[in-house]
């Protein structure tokens, strides 16, 4: 169970579902759809309404942000109002945080790093190491 | 929840090209900056994931040079490599990244040192890796445990 290399292989495949995600949220009428339906569920010709672009349009991109997980449409009869999925919406920006806070904790130990380096080996430029002391 | 000492890294996730960018200013001299990552005994006081060892076995950070180092987690050992592909001083280090578990897999990282003045540096960091896919495995990487039950988490929310 613990071959690291198979988990990370996982990864590779099971991230697809996310990439959609990226790929929905790249459109500006997509995210700005997202940013209203964040607010309250609303209908496709209320969603449509402020843009200057056919109704079969907004359903258009209605279909990749659901295809991305990112909105469902309930069962309701005719209404049929269009439903956020904030959960997968916070799970992607919750990743993206994880993998900036790893990296700020790396650059922390790079501030001390920095911090305890002499000043006057700073001051002459380094040349290229070597690296023939390993 | 943290005191940030200096403006804190950002990451940029690009929706049209599959990399990511962090971004970072630190209060040193670009050469400083640039010395902490070409000297490998530098290199591994600070770099690879909190509470990993990291033994570097070859690190040649010039242009044409290359590297490899482990990073020693619970006793997993997990081998990283690739070749620097251009290294100017206090200013560019072109290379690239594998991680030897999954060998066809390449990542092309580019770190720019930028002189802000007054002894400060803006790092900035672009990994371009050639999928979606790999890109976002590399944003969901390093989060143990986490990232299976994020992952079920998920295909549940998609399945719905």
């Amino acid at each position: 169970m613990f071959n690291q290399t198979v988990e990370y292989r996982r990864m590779t495949v099971a991230a697809d579902p996310l990439s959609r995600v990226f790929s929905a949220l790249a459109d500006p009428t997509r995210r700005d759809m997202v940013a209203r339906l964040a607010v309250a569920d609303a209908t496709v010709n209320e969603l449509a309404e402020p843009y200057d672009v056919t109704v079969q349009a907004v359903s258009k991109h209605l279909r990749v942000l659901e295809d991305a997980g990112l909105v469902s449409r309930s069962r309701e009869a005719q209404r049929r109002p269009v439903h956020l999925e904030a959960e997968v919406f916070d799970l992607m920006t919750k990743w993206i945080e994880r993998y900036r806070r790893q990296a700020e904790e790396r650059y922390r130990r790079l501030d001390d790093l920095l911090r305890s380096m002499p000043e006057d080996a700073a001051s002459t430029t380094p040349l290229p190491r070597t690296g023939a002391q390993t | 929840m943290t005191t940030s000492r200096t403006p804190e890294t950002e990451i940029t996730v690009d929706p049209d090209v599959p990399l990511v960018r962090i971004t970072r200013e630190f209060d040193a001299s670009p050469e400083k900056v640039f010395r902490a990552h070409t000297d490998p005994e530098l290199v591994a006081q600070w770099n690879g994931p909190h509470g990993t060892e990291m033994r570097i076995n070859d690190f040649d950070c010039r242009t044409g040079g290359s590297y490899r180092y482990v990073h020693i987690s619970d006793g997993n050992e997990f081998g990283f490599r690739g070749c620097f592909h251009e290294v100017r001083p206090a200013e560019l280090i072109v290379q690239t990244f594998t991680f030897e578990g999954i060998p066809d897999g390449v990542a092309l990282e580019r770190l720019t040192f930028e002189d802000l003045g007054g002894g400060r540096t803006r790092l900035t960091s672009t990994s371009l890796v050639d999928s979606f896919a790999d890109r976002d495995a590399f944003v969901a990487s390093g989060m143990e445990q986490g990232v299976h039950d994020s992952y079920e988490r998920l295909d549940d929310l998609l399945a719905r």
